[in-house]
């Protein structure tokens, strides 16, 4: 008993004095909770009724007048992107009432949101003065898992790089190594393009192995270049390993780079919509995830497979990940240092 | 000729004054010993020379100037402890490190140097202590350096990797380089150094080559006789002494005079030991306490 009260005591000292990662023990789920609490104050639906309509105004009244409760209901501005949302199981069911009294509306086939909120509606209509135009949305039905893989590679590209560079770096800083590599004619600017190198062709082989086997086995949704994909990945990748060197620049304690690291991805993973899509989110959330990499690059990857979108098309997201890579890339080496502070 | 001069060099941490305004200069081809307590600034100041740390202030000029790409290119570096990276072979390790200098040696001579032979295919983190030392020296030889700084390079080495380095030591100071030596061992910088700096609380308290030093701080000879054999006669001895555990440490300034008065108190001296004064003894004397590994 004195032997395990001198090693308890000792860890819970060792613990509590090393301030950062204290602080961060504390922090970071309090952040995370605080986050989620703002983000899903209020539990949305499930099923989503997409509205193509002029304004909020002309929505609210539809809504009245079909009376259909306990469903999520979203303004479309743009058709053809809402119809596409109908595809990808994004939206259950897609109405447009911009030519009243006669209400078109659209659902996929292979939905089963979409048979449900159907099956309402025709029999909201009964009681109302509508025509109803129905629109089935031909193609191939989207699977949640065609819909999820890009956002699976995307998170698992995020934490390679965010981890597998930042981490690395860190604890090449904690070690020693870094200050044996100073001490050689090497400079900052080689060693960390050495490491972007090295870590971005890692993550476009393992990404694409991973691509690849999904293909092969899942039947997985390509309906873009695969070019365009790989122009995807290599910026998105750029722009992920350019932020875990920025985290790595100046820490030396590994504990403290993994909760920053952790405080990095974790939001993304939740908040860049790569389980489920962010429609309908409060709009603070949804402008959040703006500024996150991973958020361009599921986006884009959604975009490039799922609706075969060419460069142009995805060109926002590309130049927000170009932009989040040289605002990192050219901080780094201004506060990057080799050895312990 | 000066292959390293340091001049007024000041080192400030928020709380400590490491280095307060030191200046020396080293001769190219001699063996430097910076000697020095725990805390003494000896590796910040080594640190600083080596460009690995900034000074408050202060310059180091190298070959009369500033230590730039040209200093890196032309000094090796040990450092008292250096991880190395995780599943790189020892190797692996040497020819990383051999492209990054214009002019490396051939990987097989530093093989044979450093003898390296029976680890170069197993991964550097896995290697013993001594093993690891000899990488690291090789590391420090790989761009076959004028200037070589080694900072405490026998801390936890067994007695037999000790000489084998001393000896490594000695054939890299019979080529002509310049070694720059910090060491808790006072055996090793008297047998290795050509010249010592001893510092402590940041600022050198004494200068020179071994023997002068020892000449200089010291006329005196210890005589140290087992305790037993003159307990019943301390209170007849005129001279200073020290018990140290089962030994009596009689500070002589006389050897002859004190050997008589021994004798005429009939001491049994079949134990005594006449010791000149040595490094650890002058060390002690400057610092007023014992180096510690």
């Amino acid at each position: 008993m004195k032997n395990f009260l001198a090693i308890f005591m000792a860890r819970n000292k060792e613990f509590y004095r090393d301030k950062a990662s204290l602080s961060w023990a504390i922090i970071f789920p309090v952040l995370i909770i605080t986050l989620f609490a703002f983000s899903f104050a209020e539990d949305k639906p499930q099923y989503k009724i997409g509205v193509h309509v002029a304004d909020v105004e002309a929505m609210d009244a539809l809504q009245q007048q079909l009376d259909i409760k306990y469903v999520q209901w979203i303004q479309q501005d743009n058709l053809p992107k809402a119809i596409n949302k109908i595809k990808h199981h994004q939206l259950d069911l897609l109405i447009s009432s911009t030519q009243s009294p006669s209400l078109r509306y659209w659902v996929n086939a292979s939905s089963p949101g979409g048979y449900f909120l159907e099956q309402t509606l025709l029999d909201k209509s009964l009681a109302l003065p509508l025509t109803l135009h129905k629109e089935l949305v031909n193609g191939r039905a989207v699977r949640y898992l065609d819909w999820v893989i890009p956002g699976i590679l995307a998170m698992n590209m995020m934490f390679g790089c965010l981890f597998g560079v930042g981490y690395v770096i860190v604890n090449y800083r904690q070690n020693g190594v870094l200050k044996r590599l100073k001490a050689t004619p090497l400079n900052a600017f080689e060693f960390l393009t050495a490491q972007i190198c090295s870590r971005l062709i890692i993550s476009l082989i393992t990404t694409s192995a991973i691509f690849i086997g999904a293909n092969y086995f899942f039947d997985t949704l390509m309906l873009g270049s695969y070019l365009n994909l790989l122009i995807v990945a290599a910026l998105g990748a750029i722009s992920l390993i350019s932020i875990g060197l920025i985290s790595a620049c100046r820490t030396s304690s590994t504990e403290l780079s993994n909760g920053i690291l952790n405080i990095i991805s974790l939001p993304m993973m939740f908040l860049s919509g790569v389980w489920f899509s962010l429609e309908g989110a409060h709009p603070h959330l949804q402008l959040l995830a703006q500024w996150l990499p991973l958020t361009h690059i599921v986006d884009a990857a959604r975009a490039v497979m799922l609706d075969g979108a060419s460069l142009g098309e995805i060109a926002p997201h590309l130049w927000a990940l170009l932009g989040i890579s040289a605002l990192s890339l050219t901080l780094t080496p201004m506060i990057f240092r080799w050895d312990k502070p | 000729m000066a292959i390293i001069e340091v001049q007024n060099l000041i080192k400030k941490f928020p709380k400590t004054t490491a280095v307060n305004d030191v200046s020396f200069s080293i001769a190219s081809g001699s063996c430097f010993g910076l000697l020095g307590p725990n805390g003494a600034g000896k590796s910040t100041t080594i640190e600083i020379m080596e460009g690995i740390i900034k000074p408050t202030s202060g310059s180091v000029l190298y070959k009369g100037e500033p230590t730039g790409k040209k200093f890196r290119q032309e000094a090796g570096v040990q450092f008292q402890s250096t991880a190395l990276m995780d599943f790189i072979t020892t190797r692996e390790i040497l020819v990383l490190f051999s492209r990054l200098y214009p002019k490396p040696l051939p990987i097989e001579e530093l093989v044979q140097l450093c003898q390296l032979g029976e680890f170069l295919d197993q991964y550097a983190t896995k290697l013993s202590g001594g093993q690891k030392q000899r990488l690291l020296l090789a590391l420090a030889l790989v761009n076959d350096p004028e200037i070589l700084f080694l900072d405490e390079p026998t801390t936890g080495l067994d007695p037999q990797s000790r000489r084998n380095f001393w000896a490594l030591i000695e054939s890299i100071k019979a080529q002509g380089k310049t070694v720059i030596l910090t060491t808790h061992y006072m055996d090793e910088a008297e047998l290795l150094c050509d010249y010592l700096m001893i510092m402590d609380h940041g600022k050198i308290i004494a200068e020179g080559k071994p023997r002068d030093l020892l000449e200089q701080h010291f006329s005196d000879r210890c005589l140290r006789i087992n305790k037993s054999a003159i307990e019943a006669h301390l209170s007849k001895i005129q001279e200073p002494y020290e018990i140290n555990g089962d030994t009596v440490e009689i500070t002589s300034q006389n050897l002859s005079a004190s050997l008589t008065a021994l004798m005429a108190m009939e001491v049994e001296i079949e134990s005594l030991q006449v010791s000149p004064r040595n490094l650890e003894d002058l060390f002690i004397k400057l610092t007023g306490r014992k180096l510690r590994a």
